[in-house]
C-alpha cells in the first residue's frame, strides 16, 4: 500500500508500470487518473489550487485504502494526490489496484475514488476570469459513495 | 484546552486558520454553537453540509469533546 501527498507532477504511465513489477502473481491492474479541466460550471479554468489539512490526509487516505484490502483479494493499492497550483491538463490524482483478477481491482478502484471524493480532506479553488472560485461538492458524489455502504 | 481548524472556504471567511478555545464542551455541536454566538462571518459554520473532524478522523456533530482534543470544521471535500 502507498500513499503519496505530493506538490511534485507525477507520470501516471511511470506509476502504473511500477505497479505489477512488484509481484508477478498480480493479473489485473486497474487505474483512475483524474486531471485538471481547463473548463468547468460555465467558467473558464486557468488553474487550480488545492488545499488540504496535512496529516489527516494522509490518515484518511490509508484508512480509504485499508477498508479497499478489506473487502476485496487485492495484491497492492496507490494513491498519488496533488496539493498546491495545477495546471489545466495536469494530472491531480492516481488510484491503482493490483489483484489477480479484474473483477476485485475493477469494482476497488471505483469504490477508493468514490470514498476519496467524500471523505478525503482536500478542497479545490479554481482560477476563473471572474477571480478564485471554491468548488462545491456535489450531491452526485454523495450518492456515489453511499452505494459502497454495507447493510 | 481545544484547539480548532478551520479550512478552505470557512478560513477564508473567517480570516483565521485555527485557535484554543480554553472552554470545555460536551460535544462538537456545542462547540459549534458556542462559535455562532460569535455571530457575523461565524454564521458560515451554520451551513447544513459542514463537515467536521476530531482528532483527524471524521465525524458528526453529535461527537463527545475531552479535554486536549483537536477538532477541525470545513466544508464540503473537492479532491480526486
Amino acid at each position: 500500500m502507498s500513499i503519496r501527498v505530493q506538490l511534485q507532477a507525477f507520470d501516471p504511465g511511470v506509476e502504473l508500470n511500477g505497479l505489477h513489477a512488484t509481484n508477478l502473481g498480480i493479473g489485473a491492474v486497474v487505474s483512475f487518473v483524474g486531471y485538471v479541466r481547463d473548463f468547468n460550471e460555465g467558467r473558464d479554468v486557468g488553474g487550480m489550487f488545492l488545499e488540504h489539512f496535512p496529516g489527516m490526509t494522509e490518515k484518511a487516505l490509508g484508512k480509504i485504502a485499508e477498508e479497499a484490502a478489506q473487502r476485496w483479494p487485492l495484491l497492492g493499492i496507490q494513491i498519488i494526490h496533488r496539493v498546491g497550483h495545477l495546471q489545466p491538463g495536469e494530472p491531480i490524482v492516481f488510484v491503482g489496484v493490483c489483484s489477480a483478477h479484474r473483477q476485485a481491482a475493477f469494482e476497488a478502484c471505483d469504490f477508493v475514488m468514490d470514498y476519496l471524493k467524500t471523505r478525503a480532506p482536500f478542497w479545490k479553488k479554481e482560477d476563473t476570469r471572474e477571480g478564485p472560485r471554491w468548488v462545491e461538492g456535489r450531491s452526485s458524489d454523495q450518492t456515489a459513495a453511499a452505494r459502497w455502504q454495507l447493510t | 484546552m481545544i484547539r480548532v481548524q478551520y479550512f478552505a472556504r470557512y478560513r477564508e471567511a473567517l480570516g483565521l486558520d485555527g485557535e484554543q478555545l480554553n472552554a470545555e464542551f460536551a460535544s462538537l455541536g456545542q462547540l459549534r454553537q458556542h462559535l455562532l454566538a460569535r455571530g457575523g462571518v461565524w454564521d458560515v459554520l451554520a451551513e447544513p453540509n459542514l463537515m467536521c473532524a476530531r482528532n483527524q478522523e471524521l465525524c458528526s456533530l453529535d461527537e463527545p469533546l475531552t479535554v486536549g482534543d483537536e477538532v477541525a470544521f470545513f466544508p464540503t471535500v473537492t479532491g480526486g
